[in-house]
């Protein structure tokens, strides 16, 4: 019954996603099962066994930063950084679900990774310009 | 809004690494072998503690078992006025507050550690205890000191007695603000190592490694270059992680020191939440009296924040409440009487406003109180109060910054739509479901530690320049995402005209920089970064003195001045030490004078709808003009004010505390109510520039400036959105968290006592 | 030792866990000694409480490979729920859209998009919480639950499942296969409402989901469904007595709706806790009906 978030930073050394709350509500540990944005923190890795999952460590290639992670860094869309690698892969797996959001959606779509920092604002100003700006 | 991100501006220095998720905090560090800590806390809020029992069938030999006994130098968290134990005595110990940490343990496994932890049971005698602001005050149980009372000031200016007599209108008004968990994402974390040969070592989560520094000292009474504190990468502080890391890094260190191994102590969340520091609760009571014109004639406050159970910061949060209590004003006649009382709660600490969000919530809902009496809105009110140059404080401080309050004013009232929304709204709420209201507060938050208190701190930074023209700034203050580090690399470049590439900011690790303060008191920019533009030219003055550089010098020329410079003298650095500006003048006996050397001025304003059938109150629309000195970097700067604005909606309509007996019951992000990205309104934002002296550019400070609007701008907009409604008369809404169940009470409290 | 550095309360190796890849020998397992093993779905009721230290049952039988709990099936009068189906699958399925659009909302608002991926229908029944928002949306569609063991199936009415506080019909044998919904008829009237402490990763402090049907413009076979007003999810009886037969307008006139109120304050039992209190709940409740009837 160990926790995926724990098996990823533990035995997979990939400390991307991070314990914020242990339950669920903060998004701090996000990574996607199957094309699905999920909390890690909320995952027996039992369940898991065949399934593909990304973490926030497989969005560049290389030196070269996804849209989503370059627009981010453009708008100021991290400040201390700790939610930011969960929501970098909510809002990737949103634009995949959703390449042309309106605002509400981009909010709908975050509503699940809290961020203390920056209220946001910046936030959505990076996603919407990395699905092509309005 | 989507805007085009302006690319001349430098990106974040460590932005990348935080958006491809290799930046490194505490808790992803990686320490081979290392044991992990955990701490066996008090439940009960006040007793004396009379035996430690280890029950269970557990291996007890495997464990590392620390209580105050093992302490090797002396038992206090130093900080102002060392009442505080790192552990509780043990044999008759006393305990004042709830979670209050008695016993430490470490083992290799986690797991084993938690279920010890549960089974070391501690046999208290329970002794009555104080929960509440009056409790203390009336002194109920004497719980510290003889009198329950951590700190008092008293402010007096002109001669308030002998104004009541000549008052047009006298109003009064009480106002309350609740605790406030700073809640940031990452949890308190750090690692130690610790023996007596070496000393101690502890990296961690931490706004002020000189801070951690000062208090490790006496746990372990070892000489100043035995004990070493690093700071990790850190996932937000707010002033959580201002003092009390220095709880949990002796805590670490402790365990190291007993063991002899490395020992990690991460909190979870709810640990973090039960056991850590808050915002003070406040109430605040004005009587204020005004003349026929409606301007202020006296101004009587008292001011009274809840400490919890040691004195730790209380002191200067109260300084900070008292100085900003009676806003940006001119009143001849003030009186401001404070105190910081004790109560059996885990101690109340830093956070963002640290004492002015509590009473400027209290002065600007008071603000529009005044007015109605008065018979003007709440804008015509403001405008014939305001302060301008050449008149003063209320700590009789002369103020000369050039700034005009009703510029300001004008410019969030534009940027909002008020005056058009106010009519607006007061035309179509009668016929709506949903009510909806306009409201601001003005207010100024001053920049940088209190009076004498950057002189006592006398901060240093010094810059490094490497062989290559690399250069190095060496200062304490700390990234917690406000934007340090790239600020730093940008006066730099600006001062020695290199590219920013080149230049880094060395890790906080008081092994390697030395104390520039504390990274708290909206100072990181303002009083630091002062010092960095001032090292940085007096490194360029050292080489161009010394003859290795000429003006006029390009990056090559830089970097072979650099080397030469280095191959004859060994290295290159320039220190900048904080000299307080002449004119400031501050007494600290009757707390009077300059109280800061520059304040930030600001405007908000919150647009509100009210829904009549849930009294769910939303924040539609927020604009926030501020004067700043100057925009050093406009993402940076916006990015502080609308974090700020958030957290301050939060502790307006949202983030309640609940309580039982010292104890907060609802320590899990489910029950502690963190607005979400579909409760946030846009937030809009707006700079005026009046440079300040001895700012670096200009600049002033603005971390904690956000914090401080938005509470009584959105009660003032709720009132307004009630205005017509009969069972909202009188409505005196007066205290935060404003929940919907309160508003509820508010509009049926008529209807169900007909 | 595998070194066991997360930060939560137990311990993984203190439980056990099955992952049977078919339905016969899920529910082998489960006859075999009742009680010995639970069901796991989605796991965001379970995990919360296995990270707080507070997960007393040891043995844990996953059902995520079970497939044939998870269909949504729209078949002439009726619509056929799996158990297993997640949040994001009502949300995304055309019938329950269609037909069923309060499932669908409850499903929308229930934590955020990471919770509404893997919690699933079955497991927010089975955890049997009062605040559960999809229990109230079942109650107003009159829906039939399927309980699944070895010995067979069981159907019966939603409204007769939870017995008490967190307390439920089935067996320890027992997995819920699906629930079952007739296809309301065109004319009908829903209204759904979820007030929680904030818009999104919340837990509702009332939860109201309103249905009515008209017979000759009157209404007929009112419900009026509420969570988090007493031990479980109920139907206020007495208000919809009040209200059946009446034209919208005579049900919100003074003393018709007076009536309602009075009985509302017999059907609903809200309480005082951590998130709101009982009077707050009694009072929106009365305003959540008064603005459904308001919208017929």
């Amino acid at each position: 019954m160990a926790r995926l978030l724990d098996v990823l930073r533990e035995e997979f050394k990939l400390t991307g996603a991070k314990e914020g709350c242990g339950e669920g509500e903060c998004g701090a540990c996000s990574v996607v099962i199957d094309g699905r944005v999920v909390n890690s923190c909320l995952i027996p890795v039992a369940q898991v066994e065949g399934a593909i999952i990304q973490t926030i460590e497989g969005f560049a290639m290389g030196d070269t930063l996804h849209r989503v992670q370059q627009s981010f860094l453009e708008f100021g869309g991290a400040q201390c950084g700790i939610c930011t690698p969960g929501m970098i892969v909510a809002a990737v797996n949103l634009l995949e679900r959703c390449p042309k959001p309106t605002h509400a959606q981009i909010r709908e779509g975050l509503a699940g990774n809290l961020c203390r920092c920056t209220g946001y604002t910046k936030i959505f100003d990076a996603v919407a310009h990395a699905a092509g700006g309005k | 809004m989507t805007q085009r991100a302006p690319l001349h501006f430098s990106l974040r220095k460590e932005g990348r690494e935080k958006v491809t998720g290799k930046a490194r905090y505490i808790d992803d560090l990686d320490f081979p072998g290392c044991l992990h800590g955990t701490t066996v806390r008090t439940a009960v809020p006040r007793g004396i503690l009379k035996g430690i029992r280890f029950e269970g069938d557990l291996p007890w030999h495997e464990f590392t078992i620390v209580t105050a006994k093992d302490i090797p130098g002396k038992n206090y968290v130093a900080l102002i006025l060392h009442d505080q134990p790192f552990l509780v005595p043990t044999d008759g110990g006393r305990i004042n507050h709830p979670e209050e940490p008695v016993v430490l343990l470490a083992h290799p496994d986690r797991h084993l550690l938690e279920k010890a932890r549960r089974a070391v049971k501690l046999d208290v005698e329970a002794l009555p205890a104080v929960f509440s602001i009056d409790d203390s005050l009336a002194k109920k149980h004497l719980i510290w000191g003889d009198d329950n009372v951590f700190k008092k000031y008293r402010v007096e200016k002109g001669d308030v007695d002998a104004a009541w007599p000549k008052a047009h209108l006298i109003v009064e008004g009480v106002y309350e603000t609740g605790a406030q968990e700073q809640l940031y994402i990452e949890n308190n974390g750090m690692v130690a190592v610790a023996n007596a040969r070496d000393g101690v070592t502890v990296w961690g989560s931490m706004q002020c490694p000189y801070y951690v520094h000062k208090a490790l000292l006496p746990l372990f009474g070892l000489p100043e270059e035995k004990i070493r504190i690093i700071q990790a990468e850190t996932g937000g502080g707010f002033g959580g992680k201002e003092e009390y890391p220095s709880m949990l890094a002796g805590h670490a260190a402790l365990l190291a020191w007993k063991s002899g191994k490395t020992v990690k102590m991460i909190y979870d969340r709810a640990e973090d939440m039960v056991a850590t520091t808050k915002r003070h609760p406040s109430r605040t009571r004005h009587r204020t009296a005004v003349d026929a014109e409606g301007k202020l004639l006296a101004s009587e406050i008292d001011f009274v924040i809840d400490g919890g159970a040691y004195a730790t910061l209380s002191a200067v949060v109260l300084s900070r409440g008292t100085i900003h209590a009676a806003g940006p004003y001119l009143c001849p006649n003030v009186r401001i009487h404070a105190k910081a009382v004790a109560t059996n709660a885990p101690p109340h600490g830093a956070f963002r406003g640290f004492g002015a969000p509590q009473s400027i919530f209290a002065l600007e809902r008071h603000m529009n109180k005044v007015a109605k009496a008065c018979g003007l809105t709440p804008e015509e009110f403001r405008r014939r109060n305001f302060i301008r140059d050449g008149q003063m404080t209320a700590t009789s401080q002369t103020i000369n910054e050039g700034v005009d309050m009703n510029r300001v004013l004008d410019r969030a009232l534009e940027m909002s739509g008020y005056r058009e929304k106010r009519e607006r709204f007061a035309r179509e709420n009668p016929a709506s479901k949903v009510k909806r209201g306009i409201g601001f507060a003005t207010f100024m938050h001053g920049s940088g530690f209190t009076g004498s208190g950057e002189r006592a701190l006398g901060s240093i930074v010094g810059v490094e320049a490497t062989r290559e023209g690399r250069v190095r700034v060496l200062a304490a203050s700390t990234e917690i995402g406000q934007g340090t580090n790239t600020i730093f690399s940008q006066i730099v470049s600006e001062a020695l005209g290199v590219d920013e590439s080149l230049v880094e900011v060395a890790q906080p690790d008081t092994r390697h920089v030395p104390n520039s303060g504390p990274t708290v008191a909206s100072r990181t920019v303002m009083i630091v970064g002062k010092l960095v533009e001032s090292a940085s030219l007096g490194l360029k003055q050292t080489l161009l003195q010394s003859g290795f550089l000429s003006e006029g010098y390009d990056s090559a020329a830089f970097r072979e001045g650099c080397a030469a410079y280095i191959g004859k003298h060994g290295e290159l650095k320039s220190f900048s030490q904080y000299k307080q500006p002449p004119q400031i003048h501050w007494d600290d006996e009757k707390y009077q004078g300059d109280a800061y050397g520059a304040y930030a001025w600001a405007a908000y304003v919150a647009e509100v709808s009210i829904d009549l059938t849930t009294y769910e109150t939303r924040v539609e629309d927020f604009v926030a003009v501020q004067e700043i000195g100057r925009v050093m970097h406009p993402v940076l700067a916006a990015g502080q004010i609308e974090g700020g604005v958030a957290q301050a909606i939060g502790f307006a309509l949202y983030e309640k505390v609940v309580w039982k007996d010292g104890r907060m019951m609802n320590g899990q992000m489910t029950n502690y109510i963190m607005p979400t990205s579909v409760d946030l309104p846009p937030i809009r934002v707006a700079f005026e520039e009046v440079p300040y002296g001895y700012g670096p550019k200009g600049a002033k400070g603005i971390g904690e400036l956000p914090m401080d609007g938005p509470a009584p701008a959105i009660l003032n907009a709720i009132e307004e959105a009630l205005t017509g409604l009969p069972q909202a008369s009188g409505f005196g809404c007066n205290e935060i968290p404003f929940l919907p169940e309160s508003l509820m009470k508010v509009l049926e409290k008529h209807r169900d006592s007909v | 030792m595998r070194r066991a550095g997360s930060n939560m309360r137990s311990d993984p190796r203190d439980y056990e866990w099955k992952r049977p890849a078919r339905l016969s020998d899920a529910l082998a397992l489960l006859a075999r000694k009742p009680g010995e093993w639970k069901p796991f779905a989605g796991g965001t009721d379970v995990m919360v409480l296995f990270e707080a230290g507070r997960l007393e049952h040891r043995r844990w039988l996953d059902l995520s490979l079970l497939c044939e709990l998870r269909e949504i099936i729209a078949s002439g009068e009726s619509i056929t729920i799996g158990a297993a189906s997640t949040y994001t699958d009502v949300q995304a399925d055309p019938a329950i859209q269609k037909y069923l659009p309060m499932l669908g909302q409850a499903a929308a608002e229930t934590g955020a998009i990471a919770i509404q991926n893997r919690g699933t229908l079955g497991g927010n029944l089975a955890n049997a919480s009062p605040a559960a928002d999809s229990s109230p949306v079942l109650l107003a569609y009159d829906a039939e639950i399927e309980l699944i063991s070895e010995s067979g199936t069981r159907r019966f009415p939603y409204s007769q499942f939870h017995t008490g506080y967190k307390q439920t019909e089935m067996r320890p044998d027992e997995l819920i296969r699906a629930v079952h919904v007739q296809r309301p008829s065109s004319s009908c009237r829903q209204q759904f409402r979820k007030v929680g402490t904030r818009k999104a990763q919340a837990i509702s402090k009332i939860c109201f989901s309103g249905f009515t049907e008209f017979v000759d413009g009157r209404l007929s076979d009112v419900r009026l469904a509420f969570g988090s007003v007493g031990p479980t999810a109920l139907r206020c009886f007495e208000a919809e007595r009040i209200l059946n037969g009446k034209t919208p307008a005579e049900a919100v006139s003074a003393r018709s709706f007076a009536a309602v109120v009075s009985a509302l304050k017999r059907d609903i039992a809200p309480i005082d806790d951590i998130r709101s209190t009982g009077e707050y709940r009694r009072k929106v409740s009365e305003n959540l009906v008064r603005d459904f009837l308001d919208s017929l």
